[in-house]
């Protein structure tokens, strides 16, 4: 039988939207208060969901102490109390939430083998969040 | 089509053991989960229904037959219960929410003939959930 296993995580960062390549009025009329220079934070939530077979002698898709110690190796320690534009892969991305979503659903996919990634879903307030899902469609 | 979601919630203690391994083992890959006198959860119910509405009523189901079913089904047999030791399903399986999810979707499906059943999600803290959609 295939279950879907969903986890939440939380870290707290801040970042700061801007892009080079437009002029200081174009990125104030893009990114309105997120444009602030000094930048502003949030505390981030973020949703993992895996799927795979429930494995019949232990009653899991997969053992929680690694998805546990992936995701907060990989993910949390990464970003945790970071100013998410000093990240490398936020040099030349603007770190919106859209992007930080992809950018952990491709981390988790490359490296996190006791299951399939199937959605990243991130809180970046209790009024938004964003999924991604590899490109596709959601699969549910 | 539309979809319709009940929530309810029930209170279960349980633990997981896997006869065929070693105490050692049982104890490394369960851990805390291991202890033998159990632990329990406030769990969470979300029944997910999908159907056409009735032109008539404007129901996919009527929502009081939903819950009753849930109840009975559901409710009656798992809440306040030792799952290991007093619910059948969970003799010869360990009640993780994993098999909890696929349990409770055994029980709802047959009884349910207006509506078809879509999701079922378990919450077993605020921060863990499973998704069973009847996948094989």
């Amino acid at each position: 039988m295939k279950a879907h296993l969903t986890r939440r995580y939380r870290f707290s960062a801040s970042h700061r939207l801007h892009n080079e390549s437009m002029s200081p009025e174009e990125n104030l009329a893009t990114y309105g208060k997120c444009n602030n220079p000094y930048g502003h934070g949030h505390n981030y939530i973020v949703e993992v969901t895996v799927s795979g077979q429930v494995e019949p002698s232990t009653g899991m898709v997969c053992n929680l102490v690694d998805l546990d110690g992936f995701v907060e190796e990989q993910i949390v320690n990464r970003y945790d109390h970071m100013n998410l534009n000093t990240v490398d892969e936020f040099q030349k991305l603007v770190p919106t939430t859209e992007n930080l979503c992809v950018e952990i659903f491709h981390r988790l996919q490359k490296g996190f083998r006791p299951a399939k990634v199937e959605r990243v879903r991130i809180e970046e307030t209790m009024m938004n969040s964003f999924e991604y899902a590899g490109g596709g469609e959601l699969a549910h | 089509m539309i979809y319709l979601t009940r929530r309810v919630e029930f209170y279960a203690s349980h633990y997981y053991n896997n006869p065929e391994f070693s105490a050692e083992e049982n104890r490394r890959i369960f851990g805390k989960c291991n202890n033998p006198h159990g632990h329990g959860h406030n769990y969470i119910l979300e029944v997910t229904v999908r159907g056409e509405i009735d032109s008539r009523s404007g129901f996919v189901m009527d929502l009081k037959q939903l819950k009753e079913i849930m109840n009975r089904e559901v409710v009656d047999a798992l809440d306040h219960r030792h799952l290991n030791k007093e619910v059948p399903e969970f003799a010869h399986q360990i009640p993780t929410s994993e098999n909890i999810a696929i349990a409770i979707w055994k029980r709802l499906t047959p009884k349910l003939k207006l509506a078809q059943l879509h999701r079922v999600r378990l919450y077993e803290t605020a921060d863990l959930f499973v998704d069973f959609y009847g996948e094989a």
